[in-house]
């Protein structure tokens, strides 16, 4: 299966070379009209097939890889130091994400699938989608190039063969991660495709907003994937670390979430271009910055140049993505500069209040949120090259400065819908913000008066401070969507006979692009709702003996038992707690500690027991080797569960989005059929 | 002449808050549990679990403990906050610290990013400021041949498409 596995590879980089160069060549006889022995056309369509059959090849190799992990075939190293013989089916499936080699793998693998399916939806337009293949083509040589010479997954143990593996990180062995790195992974991979897109639109000179149309789709669930992913990161840190928190500015998690940023910048502004023909150049940049920072955030996941607890042991391939990530970005500069004329706008901003200024500050807000996090995540590598004095950057530094970058932008997700395009009146402005602005007061008056208050014992709580705030925008933002999504059904409403549920149904699923917006906004409010509980958090922590009891909030935790456990995989040995309340007994929970046999490692297994106002989490912490008696840490953490509910209403709104919108005036319309795009239309490039 | 005092209103607006921001973090936290929390809060803990001293708690941590003890003993003894930053940074060096001193070069990466902010939000005001005065002009010298009738049926295309969709 190896020597399978690593033909598969060197085929799939030589049809990847091969629609490199063909295709490259096709465009270029294309652009120029020189003459030549075979036709460009038929070229261009040899390039694409050959980047179908890529997909095969690379599917062929991870097959390859998973078979060998099934069948504990420890003669190839990744398997050997990634698997063993009793880890469970489902987590010897994840082994292929778990190294450096097959996360490569797994990462050329989705590269390919999004580049079947761009290849066999060409039709779409024909051009403009030769463009994006043989750029993407670019991309898949570069991973499948390291797949066979760097970071070759296939490679065989020297020495004799041992007779079972090294076992998987125990951190790894969680039902989440059988989910999570694949959807970080399709968020970040999928941004190859918009990126090709822009890039070829503007190599070819692309007429209109057409290629953003095409992309749209690409964009959305390539950022859902993203969005996904880093919220099941989250909570697998959550219910794995054992330390109470979801999010701790690591510099892989910030890898993440900066790409998703200048993402998210792009679907507002490119509403922009859209609509008015404004922000080209902008958008153009916003994309490449957007593959340029899954690049980066690769690089720093394999290269050791921050520390970080998810990075892999530093190794040579560091240097392949700076050398590749240098290329890329000249390729954008000379492309942009060659053909920067064509990405003119045709109008510009006609008022600092209107929807337009608000999309521009929502960017700039991102993109600020964006620098503040590269500038915290590179800076101690910085620092160290300027001064030689390596610093920490962590969770006090963001909290100080990206918290209220965060509540600014939250302001702006409610302020900028209740702008009207161009330019807004005082008098639209007043009848607009008045209910949210009322919404605000309350809130922060409620919330003072049930004891939120940034003032205690005479000492300012910055945290409590920023949950006032975030609270209260909270409101007036969602008091904003509520009432755009009732103005709009009550007409409806009116317009039909039907009641207002139906009124908003229908007024969705006219303009679902914009109502699913607004969706995504309301899943943006919860998931903060969620975020500023955080500035609650209580925690204790003590010794039990049999019957002993821990208080925390409510609840009442009485230890009734201490038990041990043992599999092929792992020992593990729990508490069982009772849990009362109001000296009612509620429910029992069992937290955990596992020792995996094969690594030795120990693994907490927290226990949660959540409910919308808060999560009663419970950590076993070990024994105390001097008394023998277990000791326990109970950490009440509120509203935490909104922030997975808001990941659903966030994803549940993007799907809306997703989906084309109702239009009566075409519903009726007989359109006569289109003709399918043939091969002449590929010719007149501009490069 | 509205525009400026509109201006003038939001940038008063802004200073007040940056002005109430600046007091609230001015303040710090007094007693010795908050004291215990907060420090415990501004450090690493040692052990490369890369988490906060106050939040390391995995299942036999070599550092964290002994380092809690040093913290407690020394805001027992009345040492200062920034003498005990200052302590365990000689003792375990400067990435003890979980966020960079407000002082040397570890200024800079305070100030990098509001200096950012405020320059792109600067010069994206003056942009679209100076954007809108120039189609407010190129408005002007357009209406002003314009026949009344012509005139009043832009005012109306604008008044009824102002307020567009997403």
């Amino acid at each position: 299966m190896a020597a399978f596995g690593s033909f598969a590879l060197l085929i799939a980089l030589a049809l990847a070379a091969y629609n490199l160069l063909a295709g490259t060549l096709a465009l270029r006889l294309i652009a120029t009209g020189q003459p030549a022995r075979i036709s460009p056309e038929r070229l261009a369509d040899t390039a694409r097939r050959a980047g179908i059959a890529v997909f095969l090849a690379v599917t062929a190799a991870a097959f390859a890889l998973i078979w060998s992990v099934f069948s504990n075939d420890f003669s190839i190293t990744y398997i050997m130091e990634h698997s063993n013989r009793a880890l469970p089916g489902a987590y010897k499936f994840s082994a292929l994400w778990s190294g450096q080699e097959g996360s490569l793998l797994l990462w050329a693998w989705l590269l390919g699938t999004y580049g079947f399916i761009l290849r066999l939806t060409h039709k779409t337009d024909v051009k403009l989608y030769a463009y994006a293949g043989t750029i993407l083509a670019g991309i898949q040589v570069f991973f499948l190039s390291i797949l066979c010479f760097a970071a070759p997954p296939f490679a065989l143990y020297r020495g004799a063969i041992p007779d079972d593996g090294n076992g998987l990180n125990p951190l790894l062995q969680y039902p989440e991660m059988v989910i999570h790195p694949p959807m970080l992974y399709l968020g970040y991979v999928g941004f190859s495709v918009p990126f090709c897109f822009a890039l070829g639109a503007l190599m070819m000179r692309y007429p209109g907003e057409k290629w953003i149309k095409v992309t749209r789709l690409w964009t959305m669930v390539t950022w859902l994937f993203l969005t996904a992913g880093i919220f099941l990161g989250m909570h697998w840190a959550y219910a794995v670390l054992g330390w109470g928190g979801y999010w701790g500015w690591d510099p892989v998690e910030n890898a993440s979430f900066m790409p998703w940023l200048t993402g998210t910048a792009f679907l507002h502004s490119v509403m922009m271009q859209e609509k008015k023909g404004m922000m080209k150049s902008w958008n153009v940049w916003l994309i490449f910055s957007t593959f340029l920072l899954t690049l980066l955030g690769t690089l720093l996941t394999r290269a050791g140049l921050v520390s970080s607890v998810h990075a892999f042991a530093q190794s040579s391939i560091g240097t392949w993505f700076v050398v590749f990530m240098g290329i890329v970005l000249a390729v954008c500069i000379f492309t942009y500069v060659l053909q920067r004329s064509h990405l003119k706008s045709e109008h510009h901003l006609e008022s600092l209040v209107s929807r337009e200024s608000s999309f521009l500050f929502n960017n700039l807000v991102l993109l600020t949120a964006c620098f503040v996090i590269l500038w915290g995540t590179l800076f101690p590598v910085i620092s160290e090259y300027v001064v030689g004095n390596k610093v920490t950057v962590g969770a006090p530094f963001y909290n100080r400065v990206a918290v209220p970058i965060g509540i600014f932008l939250l302001l702006l997700t409610g302020v900028g819908p209740l702008l009207p395009w161009r330019a807004a009146s005082f008098k639209s402005i007043r009848r607009n913000f008045v209910l949210p602005v009322i919404a605000f007061w309350v809130t922060a008056i409620v919330c003072l008066a049930v004891g939120v208050q940034p003032w205690k014992d005479g000492a300012f709580d910055t945290g409590n401070f920023y949950a006032l705030v975030a609270f209260a925008v909270s409101a007036a933002v969602l008091t904003a969507i509520l009432s755009e999504f009732l103005r709009g059904a009550a007409v409806i409403s009116r317009q039909t006979g039907k009641n207002l549920i139906v009124g908003t149904w229908l007024l969705t699923r006219r303009n679902t692009r914009r109502y699913g917006g607004y969706i995504i906004h309301i899943g943006v409010v919860i998931v903060v709702v969620g975020l500023a509980g955080s500035a609650f958090n209580r925690n204790t922590e003590s010794e039990l003996a049999l019957h002993d009891k821990l208080t925390i909030g409510p609840y009442t935790l009485e230890c009734v038992g201490f038990t041990q456990d043992s599999n092929l995989n792992y020992n593990s040995e729990y508490a069982l707690l009772d849990v009362y309340k109001g000296g009612k007994k509620q429910f029992q929970m069992a937290p955990e500690k596992r020792v995996y046999l094969i690594t030795g490692q120990p693994q907490t297994m927290v226990a949660i027991h959540s409910v919308p106002s808060w999560d009663l989490y419970v950590v076993y912490e070990g024994t105390n080797p001097d008394t023998g008696q277990p000791i326990i840490k109970a950490i009440l953490n509120p509203l935490v569960g909104w922030i997975w509910a808001g990941l659903v209403v966030l994803v549940f709104g993007t799907l809306v989005a997703l989906v084309p919108s109702l239009s009566p005036s075409t519903a009726s319309l007989r359109v006569p059929a289109r003709t399918a795009p043939t091969e002449p239309a590929l010719k007149g490039g501009h490069l | 002449m509205r525009h400026s005092t509109h201006l003038t209103f939001w940038l008063r607006a802004v200073q007040a808050g940056l002005l109430a921001v600046a007091i609230c973090f001015s303040l710090g936290a007094t007693d010795a549990s908050s004291r215990f929390n907060d420090l415990g809060h501004r450090m690493m803990c040692t052990c490369s679990c890369a988490q906060l001293l106050g939040e390391c708690n995995h299942v036999g941590c070599p550092e964290s403990g002994r380092m809690r003890n040093e913290l407690s003993d020394a805001i027992a003894a009345g040492k200062s906050d920034k003498e005990i930053l200052t302590w365990f940074s000689a003792k375990y060096g400067a990435t003890v610290l979980a966020a960079p001193t407000a002082h040397g070069f570890d200024l800079v990466a305070w100030i990098a990013p509001f200096a950012v902010f405020a320059a792109a939000l600067l010069g994206t005001i003056l942009l679209v400021r100076r954007w809108s005065v120039g189609k407010t002009q190129m408005a002007a010298a357009d209406t002003s041949t314009m026949d009344p009738a012509e005139r009043e049926r832009r005012e109306q295309i604008r008044r009824e498409t102002g307020d567009g969709g997403f």
